[in-house]
């Protein structure tokens, strides 16, 4: 079967799955915008500086529980399902790439509707061009983050503590996402162009895709 | 030629010694039974010749294809293994699953109906796999490898724990294994079983393998 054929029967079959558990929608996602709900309670209610803390506070539940979302995967990977892929004839970067995109749909409807509860919650002033950018910021920082979460997925496989330990190489390796994504905005609201951040988002996802599609072939024989 | 051909072949697993001196041949249409105690390292055996454990020692090559390159990627598919948990994606129908079997290797889907009634799941297709029964959950891995077809097939205590009618499916997929010049490797801790039903038995003890008829 033919690469594509098999990436996008991965990523299928990944989102039915998360369909049916709804890890992402009914778990992490409310527990996400309950925590800023949270928020402006330790801060006080002062509007105005709620306001300005809108945006940073969200890139921030964007990583934490974003993490949640990327990593869901190693907890529900077993070596059965592995064996069987295998003996499928799955080539182990189609199963990388179809990994990425369901992650990254996922994490996109995550941010998406947390951003809107963050608009709604704390009333920040947007600038003109903040939907695009946050469009383009959340579409690479979830492919980003999805990539992260695959490969850290593949590095752990097999370890007693996975979860805890991909989380570990996923949160500092995330942080050219965070910046790049955080910034994007904050650099709209200065005026300054935020061609410099996407880029920033752009390459690590580039270099990220590359590492991965490169090393799924021996992460996936390292870890058997 | 022979499907399988291991030559002092040896594992260590956690830097613990599993398989020592491995030599094993299977040729085409032959029914292997291999015996053993609990942890004598029938598992890791049959990993090794699904070409899913790398060796550490020696050499083999299973269709032909060098169990220590890339070739065995090529030759995978058309390995079939029963192991001791069933390789099914629980959050999914067994008629899912069989699908996305089917998907993944080019097999028609149309075919999937089909075997679901071979192996009598027809009406029990919307089932999702983890609310199926342990003998369901074989049948539907039965049903897969129909779908298949696997030239080498692997079965790792796999009549275990079923009925009658189940063990009766497993046994005619391996006469179809054997009958398209195949061959299959089963492996049980009963060496009486094995004897009945297998061309030749070995045992396992304390990693080394000997040939017992």
């Amino acid at each position: 079967m033919s690469f594509w054929t098999q990436t996008i029967e991965i990523a299928r079959i990944d989102l039915r799955v998360e369909r049916r558990l709804g890890d992402t929608l009914r778990i992490v996602l409310p527990f996400a915008v309950v925590a800023l709900l949270v928020f402006p309670l330790a801060l006080g209610i002062e509007l105005a500086v709620i306001s300005r803390i809108g945006p940073a506070v969200f890139w921030a539940l964007g990583i934490l529980f974003g993490m949640q979302v990327a990593l869901r995967q190693s907890v529900t990977d077993s070596q059965e399902r592995r064996d069987l892929h295998a003996l499928a004839g799955v080539d182990p970067a189609a199963r990388f790439v179809g990994r990425i995109i369901s992650g990254g749909v996922l994490m996109m409807v995550f941010l998406l509707v947390l951003f809107l509860a963050m608009v709604l919650l704390y009333g920040p002033a947007l600038p003109e061009g903040s939907w695009s950018t946050m469009l383009i910021s959340s579409a690479l920082f979830s492919v980003g983050l999805a990539e992260l979460g695959t490969l850290a997925g593949e590095v752990t496989t097999g370890l007693r503590n996975r979860t805890a330990l991909a989380s570990l190489i996923v949160a500092p390796l995330a942080l050219p996402l965070v910046i790049g994504a955080s910034q994007s905005l904050e650099a709209l609201s200065r005026g300054t162009g935020i061609l410099t951040w996407v880029l920033l988002m752009a390459v690590t996802d580039l270099t990220l895709a590359v590492v991965g599609v490169g090393l799924a072939r021996p992460l996936e024989e390292a870890t058997r | 030629m022979d499907l399988v051909q291991l030559s002092k072949v040896g594992v260590s697993l956690g830097g613990k010694p599993v398989l020592r001196d491995i030599d094993f041949v299977l040729k085409p249409g032959q029914i292997m039974g291999i015996s053993g105690l609990n942890g004598s390292g029938k598992t890791t055996l049959l990993r090794i010749l699904s070409t899913l454990l790398r060796i550490r020692e020696g050499s083999g090559v299973v269709l032909d294809a060098n169990i220590d390159s890339n070739d065995v990627f090529i030759v995978r598919p058309l390995i079939g293994m029963i192991g001791h948990k069933p390789a099914l994606i629980g959050e999914l129908t067994l008629h899912e699953n069989l699908l996305h079997v089917a998907r993944l290797t080019g097999v028609e889907e149309k075919k999937v109906g089909a075997v679901l009634a071979v192996v009598g799941l027809d009406e029990a297709s919307d089932r999702r796999a983890d609310a199926s029964s342990f003998g369901m959950q074989r049948r539907i891995e039965v049903a897969h490898l129909l779908l298949t077809r696997p030239r080498l097939l692997l079965l790792d205590e796999a009549t275990s724990g079923l009925d009658s009618s189940a063990r009766d499916l497993i046994a005619a997929l391996t006469e179809r294994v054997v009958g398209d010049g195949g061959g299959v490797v089963t492996v049980s801790h009963d060496q009486a079983r094995l004897a009945e039903s297998c061309d030749n038995t070995m045992s396992l003890t304390e990693g080394r393998l000997e040939l017992v008829s």
